[in-house]
């Protein structure tokens, strides 16, 4: 790539942030340039977060009509799902499956709750309940 | 606090031990880097799931660049994991109080002073701690054009972060840099490597193979549910250019190493047509990534065949470039 041909589309996604990319000035030297963005990055990060914001909002709605547990939404709100929860924690897939079950993680002991908490970063307070209004 | 300058880089672990041995009086560039610890690579794994989705990546294993710039250059550099959060803190504060510059690998997910839009969970993000203000660290992020500041709190967070990767508190820092080394050996050998271990991977989920594997892939998704194949798609090329991987970049970056490789050989004409070589290869990931991104845009029904054709095609053109580096011969 020649410099002039390093994207400079302002991504919502760089947040204001620059990248460094290595690309040839008009005498082949290759040096690095500040990249403001990609629309094609741009697109790919968009629906990623488009799909973890649907998944956010479709276990708040869950937890909010009494089928899932607050746990199961905060774990989406973590950026997290039941893979990199049960890594995080060490829990087994099946026992956090359990666990957002709301009867079952009502009766959760202190101690469960705080591995919990470290791994999501909430108080014990904020894991047992969701957001009233929850913005994006 | 030390006298240590940041600066920007294009990659994260390959930028760390470009500022880190710069700081200690040896001076190599971020390519010169990369190519050096043989971190170009490609692997496609899928039966290791990030996200619910299948690895793919660009370069070698995280943490290699930094065992294999040890070992090629006979750099003593001390690696020290924690086992506990309290221990790791301790320890680094220590290190901070000698005056060193200490590298670290982290969480990108619970570092404050990234951006919301590309925090997501990934464990094997590499960073750099020059000095320490109270509570706050001074750091140097490679993949930011600024230096910047990060709580105690969130720091130790991503350090300790677990999962897949889980870097365990890791630091590490030079204890002592050769003066001396015969940087045109290492380059000759380092070079014959990469390409003999791209065109020859034992495995065919690494070096060309594993493109050849994703092309495959790539076609089946035909089958699968059409919103799962979107993901799959975006995925290739998020980790392809997501801050923190950048796939064309390791290609872009690579060229420039065959660059500076051939300005070192009296301007080796191999490694000069290599570069060029590596230069539009790089272009054509880029190709690819916009194919990719046009098709998820679009109404139309995914064209999977033309994809994974583009996939197969830069595979080949790549092994091009590997056979070309094969012919360079040192002439000192």
């Amino acid at each position: 790539m020649d410099i002039k041909s390093v994207p400079q589309d302002n991504s919502e996604t760089y947040a204001n942030m620059k990248k460094a990319i290595y690309a040839a000035d008009e005498n082949g030297r290759m040096q690095t340039v500040g990249s403001t963005g990609w629309d094609v990055e741009e697109i790919a990060t968009q629906t990623a977060l488009e799909e973890i914001e649907k998944s956010i909002q479709d276990a708040y709605e869950e937890v909010k009509a009494g089928e899932k547990s607050p746990l199961y939404y905060h774990m989406y709100d973590a950026r997290m799902d039941l893979l990199v929860l049960a890594q995080s924690t060490g829990f087994f897939q099946w026992t956090i499956k359990r666990h957002f079950r709301p009867e079952v993680f009502r009766k959760l002991s202190e101690k469960k709750l705080l591995a919990y908490c470290d791994v999501l970063g909430k108080t014990v307070d904020e894991i047992k309940t969701v957001p009233k209004d929850r913005d994006e | 606090m030390n006298s240590f300058e940041h600066t920007h880089h294009a990659h994260c672990e390959s930028g760390v031990v470009s500022s880190m041995l710069r700081h200690h009086g040896m001076h190599l560039s971020e390519p010169m880097v990369f190519g050096l610890a043989n971190a170009l690579n490609f692997a496609y794994i899928p039966f290791v799931k990030i996200g619910g989705m299948p690895l793919i990546a660009y370069r070698s294993m995280p943490k290699s660049i930094i065992r294999n710039i040890r070992k090629n250059l006979k750099i003593e550099m001390k690696m020290e994991t924690f086992s506990s959060k309290e221990k790791g803190e301790k320890r680094l504060d220590e290190l901070l109080e000698e005056g060193r510059i200490v590298g670290a690998q982290s969480s990108v997910y619970w570092l404050e002073y990234f951006p919301k839009e590309i925090r997501f969970h990934f464990n094997a993000h590499n960073l750099l701690i020059y000095g320490r203000n109270g509570d706050e660290y001074a750091i140097s992020d490679p993949v930011f054009d600024k230096s910047v500041t990060c709580s105690r709190a969130s720091l130790t967070k991503a350090r300790f972060a677990k999962g897949v990767m889980a870097p365990k508190g890791l630091l590490y820092y030079p204890v002592s840099v050769p003066k001396e080394n015969n940087l045109d050996a290492v380059i000759a050998k380092n070079i014959k490597k990469t390409a003999k271990t791209m065109l020859n991977t034992p495995v065919p989920i690494a070096g060309l193979r594993g493109m050849r594997y994703l092309a495959k892939a790539i076609l089946k998704l035909d089958s699968k549910e059409k919103k799962y194949a979107r993901l799959f798609l975006g995925h290739i090329v998020r980790m392809q250019e997501e801050i923190g991987t950048g796939g064309a970049g390791f290609r872009f970056m690579y060229a420039s190493f065959l660059q500076e490789a051939s300005e070192r050989f009296c301007n080796d004409p191999v490694l000069a047509e290599a570069s060029k070589l590596m230069l539009s290869v790089g272009d054509e990931w880029r190709e690819f990534a916009l194919m990719i991104a046009k098709s998820i845009k679009s109404k139309k029904p995914i064209d999977y065949r033309a994809i994974s054709e583009k996939l197969m095609h830069i595979s080949e053109n790549e092994a091009k470039v590997y056979r070309k580096m094969l012919e360079f011969k040192a002439k000192n």
